[in-house]
């Protein structure tokens, strides 16, 4: 729609308020720093200083779960980077990939009580199979609504995100009505479920942070040289600067949309996975992870993969230290600081850190 | 230039007509009808008429409408209750806490359209949307001003009256606030602030060149959005009695979304239509008799509004309205007559 950003026309870069914004972000930035080393009076863990351990723990903590707010917003953002499609649907890919692999593992272990596995009954490929199969039904149902309801629609940006809108009521209704109102867990193999000690003030840490981490650093790896070292990586960064020209060219940019969008989905039916065996799976889920999509790509700007990073670590640290270091009485007012980070940035960049007005 | 046409004669008596009917609605229709059906359409329809404000006259398409209608609920459920409910219980004159949440809401939708209005379209959207969703959240965690059970018993002032022992009281009420909030909008789509608005809509760069301030125009029209909502907010407590965060998530966000896509999304009559339809497939959906042999039933309602919305979206954006609009347009070509007159445009 808009071909740059009109509300900045008119805005004095320099003027007294945004100093004022700026000096107040900074300020509160410091006194966050300072609260946490050296206050943090009435909090469960105390200033960092005295208590290195639980200051790790709250870091570590942050970054693992950064990992999962990246796997499943990289794939939001490569889609709409690509293709302009802002997928409102993308919680319900992720709640949908979760159930499918949930069914999937269950019906593989066998058995289990009516409070679902526990990890030494699944094996490492009782987890794997359900994540690649979830992870591929998801892809094809994504690619299935791209061609067959969004495809028609290109350039109408407003149109696709209310179809996918549609698409996440009917969804979220189908699912509360095929898997119930209970939530469930997919159950971690037992050859990750366990801890390991890091040397490190003598924190015991869980493998499966862990592993969620090191899986966000390989698919953020990947993602990367897919799209700087390959050749449809190179179409795909072409067609996001200009589509109409790498149309021109003879390439077929309706091929590569399709890629993409199986590739986005995927992530979004791998993240469900991950993140049910992490967090559980429950109706409303879906929108809790449209709301960590969102807040991560509009943090860090549309479309930008290095922009995902950052901004799921941004968030990842906000929300773990905000639940770790507020006092005690106050510990529920964390959500404030997830709007507080959007807010700071949207006051200095509307399009995100590393967006670009589209 | 896309805008909304003068309205013609016939549509004009079409709505003298609705009116005359909603007046005299208790004496024709069951009080049933009347309490549940019209009074929760005329508030549902208040709601979308902000949000279909915004997205006609400002381009802006919001998903905080119902986040910022919590609020205005909140706020009144946190003034005015006394003794063992969630919240401040401050028992407070139930007008200084319609007064208050309509105040405050106002407000805080100004400073929220601020950090929004540098962002259009989708952006915006997405913007609106996170607005939304961490309202659900704050007033679910945060247990001094509600946690998930909500607020309950919070009583209407004493003029209007309980809705249980004076349902018509609070009917008329919704009425008289649907129809000067759909004045105020056709008034200030004229006024120069409208006019702007509407500019600023369909160019924002060379009414920006132009000299206005386009930013501040989207706050302001934010801002009297959110003032629309929080009046649905106050009147939608005092006719439930409780509010909880589930009745602001993200499925109550959906539903008025869908709403004003069924009702047309860039009319404003269609607030009220979208809103009246909505309501009567929630309620009588188990009546139509087909539907139970393809597994719909009640508790499958979202997805026939799902389902609704997503072929009027594929359809058009223009809902029934624009239906209904295209059907005349079609009957007047073939009569032969004047085919230069155009009909509503499609949206961008």
């Amino acid at each position: 729609m808009s071909d740059f950003c009109p509300g900045n026309i008119r805005r004095n870069r320099h003027g007294l308020l945004h100093y004022l914004t700026l000096g107040t972000a900074a300020a509160a930035i410091l006194f966050a720093i300072v609260w946490i080393l050296f206050i943090a009076s009435n909090t469960s863990p105390g200033p960092a200083i005295e208590n290195p351990k639980d200051f790790f723990i709250t870091l570590l903590n942050g970054v693992t779960v950064a990992g999962l707010y990246f796997v499943v917003a990289s794939g939001f953002t490569l889609i709409f980077g690509l293709m302009r499609v802002v997928n409102l649907a993308h919680g319900s890919f992720f709640l949908l990939g979760g159930y499918i692999a949930l069914r999937l593992q269950r019906e593989f272990v066998g058995g289990g009580s009516v409070f679902g596995l526990t990890s030494d009954q699944v094996s490492l490929a009782q987890w794997v199979f359900p994540l690649l199969i979830a992870a591929a039904i998801i892809a094809v149902s994504g690619l299935l609504i791209q061609q067959c309801l969004l495809r028609w629609n290109q350039g109408q940006e407003l149109r696709q995100a209310m179809i996918t809108i549609a698409l996440s009521i009917i969804l979220a209704d189908q699912m509360l009505a095929h898997f119930g109102g209970i939530a469930q867990d997919i159950s971690w193999p037992r050859t990750l479920d366990k801890f390991v000690d890091l040397h490190l003030y003598g924190i015991t840490y869980p493998v499966t942070r862990l592993f969620i981490l090191g899986f966000a650093i390989a698919v953020g790896v990947l993602l990367w040289l897919w799209l700087k070292k390959t050749k449809t990586g190179m179409v795909i960064r072409a067609g996001v600067d200009d589509p109409a020209m790498v149309s021109a060219l003879g390439i077929n940019i309706q091929f590569t949309f399709a890629i993409a969008f199986l590739v986005g989905s995927a992530l979004a039916g791998i993240g469900g996975v991950i993140g049910g065996s992490f967090a559980g799976l429950a109706p409303g889920v879906d929108g809790q992870w449209l709301l960590n999509s969102l807040v991560v790509v509009i943090i860090g700007g549309m479309g930008s993969l290095g922009g995902a990073a950052v901004g799921s670590l941004f968030y990842g640290l906000v929300t773990s230290f905000a639940a770790a270091y507020l006092p005690e009485n106050y510990t529920f007012y964390s959500v404030i600081f997830t709007f507080a980070l959007l807010a700071a940035v949207l006051a200095f960049r509307p399009y995100g850190l590393f967006g670009r007005a589209a | 230039m896309r805008r909304l046409r003068p309205v013609p004669s016939i549509e004009f008596t079409f709505g003298i007509g609705v009116l005359v009917v909603a007046a005299l609605a208790p004496l024709l229709f069951s009080s049933f009808f009347v309490s549940f059906i019209l009074t929760q359409a005329l508030l549902l329809g208040i709601a979308a008429a902000s949000l279909i404000f915004l997205s006609a006259y400002g381009g802006m398409v919001s998903l905080a409408q119902v986040a910022l209608y919590g609020i205005a609920g909140f706020t009144l459920g946190n003034v005015v209750t006394t003794g063992d409910s969630n919240g401040l219980n401050l028992g407070w004159n139930p007008w200084i806490g319609a007064f208050l949440g309509v105040a405050i809401t106002t407000l805080l939708g100004l400073f929220l359209g601020a950090l929004a209005s540098r962002s259009t379209g989708i952006y915006f959207l997405m913007i609106t949307l996170t607005y939304a969703v961490i309202a659900h959240y704050f007033f679910g965690q945060v247990v001094t001003l509600s946690g998930f059970g909500g607020i309950s018993s919070i009583h209407p002032p004493k003029l209007i009256g309980s809705p249980e022992t004076h349902p018509l009281r609070l009917y008329y009420v919704a009425l008289i606030v649907a129809l000067a909030v759909y004045v105020l909008i056709r008034y200030l789509s004229r006024t120069p602030f409208g006019r702007v608005l509407q500019g600023v809509r369909d160019e924002p760069v060379r009414m920006s060149s132009l000299g206005y301030n386009v930013a501040l125009h989207r706050m302001l029209a934010f801002g009297v959005g959110a003032f629309i909502a929080s009046l649905s907010g106050v009147l939608f407590v005092w006719w439930n009695g409780h509010i909880d965060p589930n009745s602001i998530g993200i499925a109550a966000t959906l539903d008025l979304l869908a709403i004003a896509v069924i009702g047309g999304l860039y009319r404003l009559e269609g607030a009220w239509l979208g809103a009246f339809a909505f309501v009567l497939i929630s309620n009588y959906i188990r009546h139509v008799p087909f539907l139970e042999h393809i597994g719909i039933d009640e508790s499958r309602f979202h997805t026939v509004i799902g389902a609704i919305f997503l072929l009027i979206v594929l359809a058009s954006q223009n809902g029934i309205l624009g239906c209904l609009e295209s059907v005349r347009e079609a009957v007047r070509r073939q009569r032969g007559g004047n085919a230069a007159r155009t009909g509503a445009r499609e949206p961008r």
